[in-house]
């Protein structure tokens, strides 16, 4: 039975949170993304125009039906074959809000469907345009709905943020490597990573919960 | 006819879902101040004739004008459809104000909320004069006390009444209102057909599509009776309700009024 050494919280402490920061920025900035770019996928999805409702879904079904270490892989490793060549961090985010995007795009999806068409109509026959109508009634409406899901997705993306280690990206799982390297003891690194990643998670999810709430006001 | 341009002129509208043509050929004009009550059976077409004429429906063929223009499209130099763009198509819709069966407020918006909205964001108005003119227009409907107060605290007969105001704070040359009392609870049905007497009175122009023959007998100044997606019969409601002509007005007629024939 292993103990637990504490010496190695001392020592690794400092790269262990520097690792969390990482994690936590990468992951913000690709769920910003992502939502921005699934956003967009879903309204083409429900565009009357066919070709983008079809590059929509391709995007969708490719994204969604592929691994992410392959999708990242794919970025880091096979694009440079074409001329492209990003960094490991660049890589990472690109790839990590490609695969957000796809997910989201069909959460908003479903709460773009589930406002009720007549609350529509109602903007539009006052003389609202379309982009109006989807700024001021539809995304507020649709946000109580896709919240949860919303939540449950970006505590998805600090999870999978983790394969970014395998890129070298100097993120939380790849402390807890070096870690585990330097002082050939996994037990440690891996409880410390663990948790960390526990205490990020539940910060969105509290986040989440107090935005929620102040979104359903009206509903009390 | 002499009569001034009216309101709305629909000539020959027709509308089809795919293969089923709902509205097969509708002429009508409603002139200015009158109110019109559509009645009929249920899949007759009168909530697709309302819907083309604001645009919620793109008509199959065929044009609606409000105020002589063509809504939705223009003509061109050989008489063609162009069809017109959206912003002018948004223009033309805030002149004609539409009430749904189903009020559809908006849900995260009080009561003076939606009212103002449109106010705001078509109008451009400042917060202040939108909320002075969206008070007042509550008040009009008899809900100034309920301004801030969000729907789903609200009544039925509330809600539409609030969904009234909505449309009414653009200040519309005409008002569509499809079968607004069919949802409501029957001790609700009062208070909105008041506020719609009151509009009347007031010189609204008015389209009406209703099951409520007390109120067409009493207001209306036209009634037509639509089936089949076809105007059947339409004349003053003291003829086509007492002495309708067409057999299916009569058959229609009987049916609705049946069980009150004690």
């Amino acid at each position: 039975m292993p103990q637990f050494d504490w010496s190695i919280v001392g020592r690794y402490g400092a790269s262990f949170l520097q690792g969390a920061a990482t994690t936590l920025a990468v992951s913000l900035v690709s769920t910003l993304i992502g939502l921005a770019l699934g956003m967009l996928a879903a309204l083409a999805r429900l565009s009357p125009w066919r070709l983008l409702r079809g590059a929509a879904r391709v995007y969708v079904e490719v994204w969604r039906g592929t691994p992410l270490l392959v999708q990242l892989f794919f970025i880091y490793a096979a694009l440079p074959f074409y001329g492209i060549r990003l960094s490991a961090l660049t890589a990472g985010i690109v790839a990590l809000s490609l695969y957000t995007g796809a997910f989201a795009a069909e959460i908003f999806r479903a709460g773009i469907t589930a406002v009720h068409r007549g609350q529509v109509e109602a903007a539009r026959s006052l003389g609202l345009s379309y982009g109006q109508t989807l700024r001021r009634i539809v995304a507020p409406i649709m946000a109580t709905l896709v919240l949860p899901p919303l939540t449950n997705e970006f505590t998805g993306v600090i999870k999978w943020s983790s394969l970014l280690s395998v890129v070298t990206v100097p993120e939380l799982t790849y402390a807890a490597y070096r870690a585990i390297g330097e002082t050939y003891s996994a037990v440690e690194p891996l409880l410390i990573s663990g948790l960390l990643y526990w205490l990020l998670n539940d910060l969105v999810v509290l986040a989440g919960r107090r935005i929620e709430s102040r979104l359903t006001r009206h509903l009390a | 006819m002499s009569a001034p341009e009216p309101v709305i002129r629909i000539e020959h509208l027709h509308k089809s879902f795919g293969s089923t043509a709902v509205l097969r050929g509708i002429d009508l004009a409603v002139g200015r101040g009158e109110v019109l009550c559509l009645i009929g059976p249920s899949g007759s077409g009168k909530s697709t004739l309302l819907r083309c004429i604001n645009f919620l429906e793109e008509p199959t063929s065929g044009l609606v004008y409000v105020d002589g223009e063509p809504i939705g499209y223009r003509l061109d130099a050989a008489g063609r459809r162009v069809r017109e763009s959206a912003r002018h198509i948004n223009r033309l819709r805030e002149r004609i104000g539409i009430v749904f069966q189903a009020y559809n407020l908006w849900p995260h918006r009080t009561a003076l909320g939606n009212v103002i909205e449109a106010l705001l964001v078509v109008r451009r108005l400042s917060r202040a004069e939108a909320e002075a003119a969206g008070l007042a227009v509550l008040e009009r409907v008899g809900l100034g006390d309920k301004a801030h107060v969000y729907p789903s605290r609200l009544s039925g007969g509330q809600q539409q009444r609030v969904a009234i105001a909505r449309a009414l704070a653009m200040k519309p040359e005409i008002m569509l209102l499809d079968e607004v009392t069919s949802a409501l609870d029957p001790e609700l049905v009062g208070e909105v057909l008041k506020v719609m007497r009151k509009l009347a009175a007031d010189g609204m122009t008015m389209i009406v599509v209703t099951h409520e023959m007390g109120f067409a007998r009493e207001v209306a100044d036209r009634v037509v009776f639509m089936d089949g997606g076809v105007v059947v019969e339409e004349g003053p409601p003291s003829e086509l309700l007492a002495r309708p002509r067409n057999e299916r007005t009569q058959r229609f007629l009987a049916r609705l009024l049946a069980p009150r024939r004690e």
